[in-house]
């Protein structure tokens, strides 16, 4: 079964945070929302828990209409930025405290109960470790007792917001594979806040790219690179330029030199904005053809040159090009820069 | 020789901001004069007419009854105090209706009216021919001039303690400990018992300390409506205040360092439960 | 105009059966142990009419019980005031042996009944005190006079400008004051251009807090007093006598009044936390 987000609207006070946002999630999916911070990813996610309260749309699972049903009864996980675990219970009885909650009718027996929290415990690598306080569990430790406490009450769609925004670089690259790979044995609907590109496309199956509370694309991490919708998801995604053209006949002209234009081709000639990516140049001798420039710096550590120069009569940008195109090149050199392909959205 | 014992000892740690000295002398001179002279006298004048004299003013059944009495309505006051000023506490800050605020502004009102004229205006309101008394009367209970008045005396005076002591705690405390409470399933009731109340419990032992303390040694608000009978609605202070009437200085100062021993002790021991209580899940 | 809002977050929002109960709970404890109090001593005071009451009022006695209690206060207060000062000044801006201790004596008046903190004064000054048949061969007297009264109280509202002053410069640290001085101002230059404004607000707060304790004290005064009517009686000893003598409208007269200055306390504390709140560490009263 789908989850399935369609025309959602929601705002806090005159501010927008949720404008007309669709979007669906496979059964046992792995889905993130990635966007700058004020984007609505948040939001979102609440909106799905039941913590905020859409002002029209719906929500679906399946046939299930998830809007009708108050949060307490919606059966879906929700991890916490901060985790937000009860202080006052252990590991174990924050994880057993969902399960409890349940109508006597449908509770476990205590054993069972019982049972239940130790294959948590284990399953997200805590044994032994029940009976500690959050309090005495470090960072990564709190952030699993969390998890293993939303998936207590057998969600039928797992939200994490910001899973790992709260933790170090190096524990947070090591519980990033492992959440994967529990997503894979649990197949667990999975939705993620997150405002980390590089999170984002390593992770997920599909990324939705949120802006101003509006869907801008959703996709699979190469679509999106290799094929954004806008010159805000392109920006997003990796570093660009942005130069002056003139599109003529679906090529665009940057300082006399046309090049190509890839992806969706303005439908107007005219004056327009090309994008384009900083190893999309090839740059050529003082006097070749393309735009004139003066290199202000050349860095020659790592995987590629990168080459800082001033453009006549423009501002300075940084392309990348590799190494041996960058030989002999030194500080006050001048040279030319040919864009090999643009991308020009109207 | 370490460091540690190389160190000269000192009073005050070297600092760049002036008036250390100045500042220091006047605030123990003062304290002297007002405090520790007075309370010196409390501790040393008891005993100068021997073990035997504190020992009977303590053991009289009058001093017994009056002590049980302070200690015990104060305790009940306090207990009450916290059942309401919990749901109180909780009204004011969570819901939101119309005469919110002034009710809030109205919470200390015990703090600042002088407890002479809470006093009057207690009896008043709960003589057999009070407001409320009059209601009561007819079936033969008594409110005020029996123990229930002394009580409600204190529930006044300690009102303001519980409710100040867990507003501030409710208002800082994080929704989201509130809302995966909610995404787990559980129900508002059992969110507030379970997972609420005990991030506000150390609070609420604190606010009924508050409160207890207050009403052992309260006078002013209690005298009026207690009507003063003699082992049955005579509280401490005011036995204090018969014993220097009849300049039996070494009583009285007998009976007030039994009062500020008992009440030091017991809020030690509060004290030990809130930090032992706040320590398990800090 | 609305009577009541459910709460923004689901997940805080109260079935309303359960809401409607606690807010009625709160209203009827609040009414009674609040509102009912506060409201029989104007309807006590004006029972007979506002010609009783204000007869009430006029009376020699009581103008000379508002006067005394109008200079307690003026006194008292000060002194405080400078005290606490000076207390919060040694406890914030230095470290130093002991200060645990010092910080426990200031709150101890808190904890001691106020019939115990005029106790202590008889025993030092009474006829039968340590210091008493001294001092009265020398002429001087100390209790059952308004030095008493001022002894006793001042001991009762000693924390309250201290309590207020300490977690307030706490917050604030030394830091300016530090630069103060490495710019070459004085102590006193420091005090009054860089300390002071940063915490004239908490002082006043304080000092309102302690003045409105110092005028409605009652417990420890009646203990040093002696209670001589137009002499040594203040306004709550007054309501005290006018009640013995069965003088009830004159009692409630001089009450209401006493409640009038309450509830201007409450106001002014009120809108300082409103409007000051960040430059306050409102210490909740005692």
């Amino acid at each position: 079964m789908s989850l399935e987000v369609t025309g959602v609207r929601k705002s806090f006070g005159r501010f927008p945070a949720l404008d007309d946002v669709s979007l669906l999630a496979e059964n046992g999916e792995f889905l993130a929302l990635l966007g700058p911070s004020g984007s609505g990813k948040t939001t979102l996610l609440r909106v799905i828990a039941g913590l905020e309260e859409a002002e029209t749309g719906s929500v679906r699972f399946g046939d299930e209409d998830l809007l009708a049903k108050p949060v307490r009864q919606r059966g879906i996980g929700l991890v916490f930025q901060h985790y937000a675990l009860f202080r006052h219970m252990t590991a174990a009885q924050n994880i057993a405290f969902g399960i409890k909650s349940k109508p006597r009718a449908v509770r476990p027996s205590a054993n069972q109960i019982k049972a239940k929290v130790e294959e948590l415990l284990n399953l997200v690598q805590l044994e032994g470790l029940g009976g500690r306080y959050p309090s005495q569990l470090s960072g990564g430790q709190r952030q699993r007792v969390a998890l293993a406490r939303a998936l207590a009450i057998e969600p039928k769609i797992l939200l994490l917001d910001e899973p790992f925004g709260a933790l170090d670089a190096k524990v947070r690259r090591g519980l990033r594979r492992w959440l994967r790979e529990l997503h894979e044995r649990t197949g667990l609907t999975t939705i993620f806040v997150t405002h980390d590109q590089e999170e984002a496309l390593e992770l997920a199956d599909r990324v939705a790219i949120l802006k101003d509370g509006k869907v801008e694309q959703i996709g699979t991490p190469e679509e999106l690179y290799h094929d954004p919708a806008s010159a805000f998801v392109f920006d997003f995604l990796g570093d660009s330029i942005q130069m002056a053209c003139e599109v003529k006949g679906g090529m665009a002209v940057i300082g006399g030199v046309s090049a190509p234009i890839i992806g969706q081709k303005p439908d107007k000639d005219g004056p327009a904005t090309a994008y384009i990516r900083p190893d999309g140049f090839q740059i050529g001798p003082k006097d070749g053809e393309g735009l004139g420039a003066r290199i202000r710096d050349v860095l020659l550590a790592g995987p590629d040159a990168r080459i800082d120069c001033v453009i006549d009569n423009d501002g300075a940008v940084e392309v990348r090009v590799p190494h041996k195109a960058a030989k002999g090149l030194a500080p006050k050199d001048r040279i030319t820069l040919k864009a090999r392909a643009v991308r020009v959205w109207a | 020789m370490t460091d540690a014992v190389a160190r000269r000892w000192r009073f005050v740690e070297p600092s760049a901001l002036p008036g250390f000295k100045p500042a220091m002398g006047f605030t123990m001179v003062y304290l002297s004069f007002f405090l520790l002279l007075p309370l010196a006298a409390l501790i040393l004048r008891p005993w100068e007419h021997g073990w035997d004299h504190v020992w009977k003013v303590i053991s009289a059944p009058r001093t017994l009854d009056a002590l049980k009495l302070s200690f015990g309505a104060a305790f009940f006051a306090a207990c009450i105090n916290a059942v309401f000023g919990t749901i109180v506490a909780w009204v004011l800050v969570r819901y939101d209706f119309f005469g919110r605020r002034l009710l809030d502004a109205f919470v200390d009102l015990p703090f600042a009216l002088p407890t002479a004229v809470a006093g009057i205006s207690l009896a008043a309101i709960y003589a057999p021919n009070g407001m409320v008394g009059k209601v009561f009367a007819p079936h033969d209970i008594m409110i005020a001039y029996t123990p229930i008045g002394v009580m409600i005396a204190l529930i006044f005076v300690g009102f303001p303690f519980v409710v100040r002591s867990i507003q501030p705690v409710l208002e800082d405390m994080s929704v989201e400990v509130e809302e995966a409470a909610a995404t787990l399933g559980a129900g508002r009731i059992r969110t507030i018992i379970q997972v609420v109340f005990p991030v506000i419990f150390p609070a609420l032992t604190a606010g009924f300390s508050l409160a207890f303390a207050r009403a052992v040694g309260e006078y002013g608000s209690v005298i009026f409506i207690a009507g003063n009978i003699q082992n049955v609605t005579e509280i401490a202070p005011l036995l204090i205040v018969m014993r220097l009437e009849e300049f039996d200085y070494a009583g009285a100062a007998a009976v007030g360092l039994v009062m500020l021993t008992l009440s030091v002790v017991l809020l030690f021991v509060l004290n030990l439960i809130q930090s032992w209580i706040s320590r398990r899940g800090a | 105009m609305y009577l009541s809002r459910p709460a923004k977050n689901p997940a805080r929002r109260d079935p309303t059966l359960l809401a409607g109960v606690m807010i009625g709970v709160a209203i009827i404890y609040l009414v009674f142990v609040l509102f009912l109090p506060l409201f029989t001593v104007f309807f006590e005071a004006l029972r007979k009419g506002f010609g009783d009451y204000f007869r009430g009022l006029a009376d020699r006695d009581a103008l000379s019980a508002i006067k005394l209690t109008l200079l307690i206060a003026a006194i008292a207060a000060p002194l405080n005031t400078v005290f606490g000062l000076a207390a919060a000044w040694c406890v914030t801006k230095f470290e130093f042996f002991g200060k645990n201790v010092l910080l426990t004596l200031i709150d101890l008046p808190f904890s001691i009944s106020p019939v115990i903190s005029g106790l202590v004064y008889v025993l030092l000054y009474g006829a039968n005190g340590w210091f008493g048949p001294t001092l009265d061969a020398w002429g001087i007297q100390i209790i059952f006079t308004v030095t008493g009264i001022v002894l006793a109280t001042t001991l009762v509202t000693l924390p309250f400008v201290a309590r207020e002053l300490i977690p307030l410069m706490q917050g604030q640290g030394t830091d300016e004051e530090a630069a103060a001085a490495t710019l070459g101002a004085g102590g006193l230059r420091t005090f009054f251009l860089v300390t002071l404004p940063n915490i004239k607000w908490g002082l006043m707060y304080g000092v309102l807090l302690c003045t409105a304790r110092a005028m409605g004290e009652f417990g420890a005064v009646a203990v040093v007093s002696g209670k001589i009517r137009g002499q040594t009686a203040t306004m709550p000893l007054q309501v005290e006598i006018l009640y013995n003598e069965y003088n009830f409208v004159a009692a409630f007269a001089v009450a209401s009044l006493l409640a009038l200055f309450a509830l201007i306390t409450l106001a002014v504390k009120t809108f300082l936390e409103a409007r000051f709140a960040h430059e306050l560490a409102a210490q909740r009263w005692r």
